[in-house]
């Protein structure tokens, strides 16, 4: 059984309401809606997930194709599954600058882009990279490494930027991965957790 | 009388606000006024206006206004006139006077729905002691209503959002989640929970601000469009606070949780997320319950920030006076430029 939502044009909350008449109607299946804006996704995609629906979500133009597999059929698309949770490790790396190690600055920017290319391909994946001072270089726009970070990102690793050290070397706007954080997070995570600092 | 008055709505309630990010960005080409008798203007993003008539009175002038958030147009003039009302009780004062702000497609709508409106509004002013005095009506497609309130505070007993303190404890008196079950409500699902927001919607928070008279708030502020953490994060901001929330004892309404599961979020949530940039969460708060800390609050109740030694007595005199909800919900933790940590 699978059911096509065009839930383009309308406003929230209707293409919830629309994927869950269609979710009602079948006992098991795979339904896409489409919708044409972000909040529209997130909201299909957190109504799937409350049903215990698999869900994904592909990208084409503006419009958003979320495709939920319902009941048996639901094991099949397991591997497309939008968010990732358990291919993380429980670790978590604190970078306090935008070179690997001391010395060299240019050896220093080989290495770092080696260390988080190194990274995305070995698993376990860390459950969190926290940026500090010149680290926060790492998570902006022209950073040499901003391919691997939403690489990683895209695997459900957390990514975060500290606040002030975004603000200091006014790089807030310019943030291409990740979200911001602060020294409360960033005490939680490294204490909570196997942690690692460079 | 069968009308639907959210159908002529794109965005009801404070959903319909502009968006933080966008509004800031505007504003800040604007200079600032600059009088000696002006206590409060509108560079700390307060609720309300502030002007020293003299050494005993000043004047606290705001205004609200939105579009349907709603069907029944009696229960949406109450709301919007609780939600206008609402921030002069934030800024420590009391209402006097009160205009009328109308938008109304008189052409397709009837009059009864519009007078409907008006009564709401008058009975909710009328409710606050305070009297309509005028107003202003333009033809518009969407129907929209608010109102412009004045009020008097005493000059040393302004109460605005950029005064907190280290060390104080946060109050928090209406349960969240109204923009939620508002969406929930278009949808025709968790009745219990839009029954729920309405009722907290139309209720003033006059008696919570009352509460407040006999303590020492240092800061206050109301929850409305930019959601719990937007406005705690113009407070946090404003006063040079860090400021920590624990959503595990946050006051949510029934079925609140479960809508935003569901994915009944209205898009002003996703804007307030989107801005807030200094937020963190612990990895133990769940989706849904970091949602509603976004969720866009019509009418709303007052979020107070306390010297730690007089919380439990003000927390007693709220629960006293009738106002079941308000919990201490977090703190202002350090010196600090708005960062809050959710946890």
């Amino acid at each position: 059984m699978s059911i096509n939502v065009d839930a383009r044009g309308l406003n929230c909350p209707q293409p919830v309401i629309a994927t869950k008449k269609a979710l009602d109607s079948i006992a098991e299946g795979v339904i896409t809606t489409i919708v044409d804006n972000a909040v529209s996704k997130e909201n299909v995609v957190k109504f799937a997930k409350s049903n215990s629906c698999d869900v994904s979500v592909a990208e084409k133009g503006n419009h958003f194709y979320i495709t939920i597999t319902k009941g048996e059929a639901n094991g099949l698309v397991e591997s497309t599954q939008a968010i990732p949770e358990t291919m993380g490790g429980t670790h978590v790396f604190l970078i306090t600058q935008n070179t690997f190690g001391h010395g060299s600055s240019e050896l220093g920017t080989v290495l770092i882009k080696s260390f988080f290319f190194t990274m995305v391909e070995k698993e376990p994946l860390p459950k969190t990279v926290l940026f500090a001072n010149s680290g926060v270089k790492l998570t902006v726009q022209g950073s040499p490494v901003l391919d691997h970070l939403q690489a990683l990102a895209a695997r459900g690793v957390e990514i975060l930027s500290c606040g002030t050290c975004l603000d200091y070397y006014q790089l807030k706007e310019q943030l291409a991965v990740g979200g911001i954080t602060n020294m409360y997070t960033i005490m939680d995570e490294i204490t909570a957790h196997k942690a690692v600092t460079l | 009388m069968n009308i639907k008055l959210t159908q002529y709505a794109a965005n009801g309630g404070c959903a319909c606000k502009i968006g933080p990010n966008a509004l800031s960005h505007v504003l800040r080409q604007l200079t600032p006024p600059c009088d000696p008798n002006l206590l409060v203007g509108i560079d700390t993003s307060d609720d309300g206006g502030v002007y020293k008539l003299n050494e005993t009175t000043a004047l606290i002038q705001t205004l609200d206004f939105f579009s349907p958030i709603v069907d029944d147009p009696y229960l949406f003039g109450q709301i919007a006139a609780a939600n206008s009302l609402s921030d002069v009780y934030a800024m420590g004062g009391k209402p006097l006077t009160a205009m009328n702000i109308v938008a109304f497609p008189l052409a397709q709508l009837d009059g009864s729905v519009l007078l409907a409106i008006l009564k709401g509004g008058q009975d909710k002013v009328t409710e606050a002691g305070a009297i309509i005095v005028g107003g202003h009506s333009v033809y518009d497609k969407e129907p929209k209503y608010g109102l412009s309130v004045t009020g008097t505070v005493h000059p040393d007993r302004v109460l605005t959002n950029a005064a907190a303190v280290p060390g104080d404890l946060l109050i928090l008196t209406k349960a969240l989640g109204t923009g939620v079950l508002a969406t929930a409500a278009k949808a025709n699902l968790f009745a219990t929970g839009v029954e729920a927001a309405k009722s907290s919607m139309i209720t003033l928070n006059k008696t919570a601000a009352e509460c407040m008279d006999k303590f020492q708030v240092h800061a206050c502020t109301d929850v409305t469009g930019f959601g719990l953490l937007g406005h705690l994060y113009e407070m946090a901001a404003g006063s040079k606070t860090a400021a920590e929330v624990n959503s595990q004892v946050l006051p949510l309404l029934p079925d609140a949780l479960a809508a935003a599961a569901m994915g009944l979020i209205p898009s002003g949530a996703y804007g307030n997320r989107d801005y807030l940039k200094s937020v963190s969460f612990a990895g133990t708060v769940p989706e849904n319950l970091r949602d509603l800390c976004f969720d866009p609050q019509t009418s709303g109740g007052l979020l107070m920030s306390v010297p730690e030694s007089q919380a439990q007595g003000l927390l007693a005199a709220l629960q006293a006076a009738g106002v079941a909800s308000a919990t201490v919900i977090g703190k202002m933790t350090a010196p600090g430029r708005g960062e809050i940590h959710v946890y």
